[in-house]
């Protein structure tokens, strides 16, 4: 975003993808919000760090993208009384990122909704884990909260609580459905549930092996995080991967990619009562696991991503597999694409369910696959290619319909994307001229730098800020899934719509708990 | 119709035959005779994601599909723990879970086992203990079977699984906290 106008200096940030920084005082950071939103830009993440050991109070950072990049705006907080100007009237989304803030810092907006988000009473309120003089061995017993849920009250109205154990085999979390008959009123989700110290973690743990936690952040992201993570440490220490690791590591994303939308497209089958297509798709899903493993060594591919390039190269003769197996797939998807398409059953469950239509996602910043299956086309893969994507063109998957239907499609037409790149990743690395070295050594990091890693997962654009301590340390790390903004949104989408179609709903997002939870 | 029935016919039986329960790599315990008399070789699992970063949710999840076929070898996962003769916990156990793990332990009728799956659970993940985390299920609940890995395979899991039916190790034994490659066991 251009912040000229706001008279401040905004200085180059080392990044993935074209970013800058700009300090803002109280009074400007609402301003230059407003003047972000008008200049079309999202709230990607807001996070805050305690920088009392530099005399610097607390610092809360906002990141917003637009068509030029990433902007980070920095405030300062001079102690832990001073509040910052509440922006969910600006960004609805930030209302969750302000209450985690407070409850790992202790730094609040200047909001009305005071309730605490990942505090679930597992330590004492007035202890704040992320504070550099937090007592990290002390220990608590658990305890339980008292939240103050929003009621609909009427005549026959009534209320579901569920979890946060749920039915199925999936994360926890909590949901109170405010209903009448069938039909919801109102939903409220209460997560946090999966809280465990992630971004305390990293401040224990080497700038070179905190990739490994980031690779644990949301365990079906794992390249994703592993490479948004990679890609800062590569711009704190001035290195480039090279080239053939960045052609590995967009191997493993898109593998990454296609595995997860075969699964949710057997899983919305089953949700939709079509048994078939959980066989069908999750065989396919098993099949792409299966060479995951041959070539990598790991089925979801963890630890692959390194900073510096990827732990491994790939033997010729899976390269030759892969590409085989990508056109075979190709082919599957788009016979079950028909099947899913004429089986009358299941479009009636997913057509006009759970709808966000383009205007409501722009409103409330819904971002990556479902914002794009509500007429958002933007895809950090398109927008801000970093290598080897510009030279691969990725098409955008775009629909306007903003319904179940309509993230089923632009996952099936994703996955059939990811295939072709799989293809045209393996006729690059088969080329004579792309062998050579899949990681070069990083010695030697600067302390003090901020550096943000940038990369379009499955669910969305995964955001790692990372800034390095003395001595090779990471002073904090705050990695920032999707799943943020688009949880709120599922409260949205169900309204009006019936309590057995929530499971539906909800996978056809398929958010992350533990990304969000930290 | 016809679309689908081609699909069925063409893809065909895919379910590979059980392996052999994982006697050399999973750590059981606890197991008493009595519990397995009882519970037979089928089982009712009840999964509980205890903090887990969805890795291990999804391995399991794999366990359905027509290569494992789980519900093929009478192992069904069920919705309520009052169902459940088995709980599969996945997570280095966030403090904020502690309590429903807890109750969806008291929950499930006896007897009953508590299979730790994964690294995280074993205690041995990138999670250890925390302000956040016990950091292992059997800082919380006894637990039976170890699974390691991160996440286990299907392979694995199913091993473990298995082994939480089928083997019996004989009493005495310790709890490790690591896992340990028992010399031998006995077979049912």
């Amino acid at each position: 975003m251009n912040v000229a106008p706001l008279g401040l200096a905004a200085s180059a940030l080392p990044a993935g993808v074209p970013a800058q920084r700009a300090q803002v005082s109280s009074g400007q950071l609402l301003t230059a919000c407003r003047l972000a939103w008008e200049q079309d830009a999202r709230l990607i993440a807001l996070w805050a760090s305690d920088e009392r050991d530099r005399r610097r109070g607390f610092c809360i950072r906002v990141a917003v993208e637009d068509a030029d990049g990433v902007t980070v705006l920095e405030h300062t907080l001079p102690d832990e009384g001073a509040r910052y100007p509440d922006l969910t009237p600006i960004f609805p989304a930030a209302n969750r990122m302000q209450r985690a803030t407070y409850d790992l810092l202790g730094v609040a907006a200047d909001a009305d909704d005071q309730r605490p988000w990942l505090w679930l009473a597992s330590w004492p309120i007035d202890q704040f884990p992320l504070r550099r003089d937090f007592v990290a061995s002390e220990k608590w017993q658990a305890g339980q909260e008292e939240y103050d849920f929003v009621r609909v009250e009427g005549d026959g109205v009534h209320e579901i609580p569920v979890g946060p154990v749920h039915a199925g085999i999936i994360e926890p979390g909590h949901f109170r459905f405010q209903i009448v008959g069938e039909k919801v009123l109102r939903l409220e989700e209460r997560l946090g549930y999966t809280h465990k110290g992630i971004e305390k973690r990293f401040e224990s743990m080497p700038l070179l092996e905190g990739g490994a936690l980031a690779g644990r952040v949301s365990g079906d992201s794992t390249v994703a995080y592993a490479w948004a993570y990679a890609q800062a440490v590569e711009c704190i220490a001035g290195v480039a991967p090279p080239p053939r690791a960045a052609w590995l590591r967009a191997l493993c994303l898109e593998r990454e990619r296609l595995a997860n939308h075969l699964g949710d497209l057997g899983a919305l089958g089953n949700d939709g009562g079509f048994a078939f297509g959980l066989a069908q798709f999750s065989r396919l899903r098993e099949n792409v696991l299966r060479s995951n493993v041959a070539a990598f060594g790991h089925r979801l591919l963890m630890d692959v991503v390194v900073p510096g390039g990827v732990a491994c190269d790939i033997a010729w003769e899976h390269v030759h597999l892969m590409r085989d197996e990508a056109e075979r797939i190709a082919r599957e998807i788009t016979s079950l694409r028909d099947i899913y398409d004429d089986h009358p059953g299941l479009q009636d469950r997913f057509r006009g369910c759970g709808r966000v239509s383009p205007e409501l996602a722009t409103t409330l910043g819904l971002v990556g696959l479902a914002a794009r299956a509500s007429g958002i086309g933007r895809d950090v893969r398109c927008d801000f290619p970093c290598s080897p994507y510009d030279a691969l063109g990725v098409k955008i998957a775009v629909d306007d319909g903003g319904d179940v239907a309509a993230r089923v499609a632009v996952r099936f037409d994703e996955a059939i994307e990811s295939t072709r790149l799989v293809i045209a990743i393996t006729a690059a690395l088969l080329d004579p001229q792309a062998s050579g070295d899949v990681v070069v050594a990083i010695d030697g990091v600067a302390a003090d730098r901020l550096a943000l890693g940038y990369i379009e997962g499955w669910r969305g654009p995964v955001l790692v800020a990372l800034e390095s301590g003395r001595d090779g340390t990471i002073r904090r790390c705050h990695p920032h899934d999707p799943s943020w903004s688009n949880w709120p949104v599922i409260e949205h989408a169900v309204i009006g719509n019936i309590v057995p179609d929530f499971p539906l709903i909800n996978k056809s997002f398929n958010l992350s708990y533990s990304g969000q939870d930290l | 119709m016809l679309h689908i029935l081609r699909q069925i016919a063409r893809v065909g039986i895919r379910t590979e035959p059980r392996p052999d329960p994982a006697i050399d790599d999973v750590a059981a315990a606890r197991l008493q005779q009595d519990i397995l008399r009882t519970l037979g070789r089928a089982l009712a699992i009840r999964h509980v994601d205890a903090g887990s970063c969805n890795a291990c949710e999804l391995e399991a999840h794999a366990l359905m599909n027509p290569y494992y076929n789980i519900e093929g070898l009478g192992i069904r996962f069920v919705a309520s723990p009052r169902h459940a003769d088995a709980l599969l916990v996945t997570g280095p156990v966030s403090k904020h879970m502690a309590i429903a793990l807890q109750r969806t332990y008291d929950a499930t009728p006896e007897p009953k086992l508590v299979i730790a799956a994964g690294a995280c659970a074993c205690g041995t993940g990138i999670f250890s203990e925390s302000y956040a985390t016990v950091g292992a299920v059997d800082g919380l609940l006894p637990v039976d079977v170890r699974i390691p890995g991160c996440p286990p395979s299907p392979t694995a899991l199913l091993q473990g699984i298995l082994a939480a039916i089928t083997v019996a190790a004989p009493p005495p034994l310790r709890i490790e906290p690591t896992i340990e490659k028992p010399e031998s066991s006995q077979t049912l």
